[in-house]
């Protein structure tokens, strides 16, 4: 397969004003993908499938990430005027990121024996702004895994034929994958709980305690 | 009840003498027909316990009905998710008495290594009374055969009549038990608390 600086030249020269960027990987695989906007979603698909250097036949996974809103304090000195004495004061700034959720698809080709070649979309944000192109008109295989992550991510697949939860039932609220979710209060807890479920569990036992008397 | 002792003379005579409760025990636990469903890898083992190597049949077991309205014994083989739960139970429902339910394996007595997930049923008993429990994942056909000889002999030891006789001969006691329903977080309701409250656990301070 063509470097993929290669191939974001080629789309676009075919795609003009289409923002696909690269993505670089620093874990052990290096698994370099790309970053392809919401609009362009659907026509890079289209191109990756049939265009003859490519022939992409074959979506092999597909699968979301949740990114949570990100908060990052940063420490700045900055020199002012404090009734006519200058001042080294330090503030702390706070950056806040809003978080998005991403959905990553493994691409193969059986034709050309080569892959995989991944790229990632993401939506605009985590309340709302929550849609995406559905990839089953370009690769019908998609269909489940598109219904498994609007069920355990609520990523919502603009196109998609029958958009339904699937491991869940149809009545269930949450996206259970997504890091804010919070499990129902049923636990059992064993003797020798530790970490988060050891602090879960004591106020668990003083919950307890406090109806028992 | 018989002297012990005439009963042995009688045999000696070649007269059998027994009780209704001895026989009617009797026939009802060398003819257990279990509800044919598995639910995951457990059912696996509940398949090899029936087939010829450990040949369940010895027992009396080996009609695996697939009507719950032929069925004795339910089988709980394998991972009860949250969505698959209510009907467990409805099975479990339609099931006439005398009924017992054997939960085998981690998954169906605890929610086994999937306890701590959003969607498995932390144990089968939250729901529906279980006779024998069988740890496990999965366990051997050996331990299935165990908690069935298990079962026998609670079944053996079943009084008919006076305050120590089973659930199925009490008119107070339910027969059915309630299904739970899908919330909008959980089944609602998490548990039958006639059935099931949370272990004490002394923790060491």
């Amino acid at each position: 397969m063509e470097p993929l600086e290669q191939l974001i030249a080629r789309i676009n020269s075919t795609f003009p004003g289409s923002e696909v960027s690269l993505m670089p990987n620093d874990a052990p695989s290096s698994q370099t993908s790309l970053l392809v906007s919401r609009k362009d979603g659907r026509r890079v698909a289209e191109f990756f499938k049939s265009d003859s250097l490519l022939r992409m036949d074959f979506l092999s996974n597909l699968t979301g990430v949740d990114w949570p809103d990100t908060v990052t304090k940063q420490k700045i000195k900055t020199k002012r005027n404090v009734d006519g004495v200058e001042k080294e004061i330090e503030e702390t700034v706070e950056t806040r990121k809003p978080g998005f959720l991403e959905v990553v698809y493994h691409l193969y080709s059986m034709e050309l024996q080569h892959g995989p070649l991944i790229f990632r979309m993401r939506t605009e944000n985590r309340v709302d702004g929550v849609h995406l192109p559905s990839l089953t008109p370009v690769w019908r295989g998609a269909e489940l895994q598109e219904r498994e992550v609007f069920d355990l991510y609520g990523v919502r697949f603009e196109g998609h034929p029958d958009l339904r939860r699937l491991l869940m039932w149809e009545t269930f609220e949450d996206h259970p994958m997504r890091k804010d979710y919070v499990e129902p209060d049923d636990y059992e807890f064993e003797p020798t709980a530790h970490d988060e479920v050891l602090t879960k569990a004591k106020a668990y036992d003083s919950c307890a305690v406090a109806l028992r008397t | 009840m018989m002297d012990e002792g005439l009963r042995r003379e009688l045999s000696r005579q070649g007269i059998f003498t027994t009780t209704l409760e001895g026989l009617y025990n009797w026939g009802r636990k060398n003819s257990i027909w279990p509800l044919q469903f598995g639910l995951a890898c457990c059912a696996i083992e509940m398949i090899a316990a029936s087939m010829a190597r450990f040949d369940l049949a010895r027992f009396g077991a080996e009609v695996f009905r697939p009507s719950p309205r032929q069925a004795d014994l339910m089988i709980v083989a394998g991972t009860v998710t949250k969505k698959m739960a209510p009907q467990v139970v409805r099975l479990y429902n339609q099931m006439p008495e005398p009924k017992y339910v054997i939960a085998m394996g981690a998954c169906a007595i605890s929610g086994g290594p999937f306890k701590q997930g959003y969607n498995v049923l932390k144990g089968i008993d939250r729901y529906i009374p279980v006779d024998v429990h069988i740890p496990g994942c999965p366990p051997r056909p050996e331990a299935l055969l165990h908690a069935f000889m298990t079962l026998q002999k609670r079944i053996d030891q079943q009084r008919l009549t006076g305050p120590s006789s089973p659930r199925h001969l009490k008119e107070s006691e339910p027969s059915e038990f309630p299904i739970p329903a899908f919330g909008a977080h959980d089944l609602t309701p998490g548990k039958n608390p006639a059935l099931w409250s949370p272990p004490k656990i002394i923790r060491g301070s």
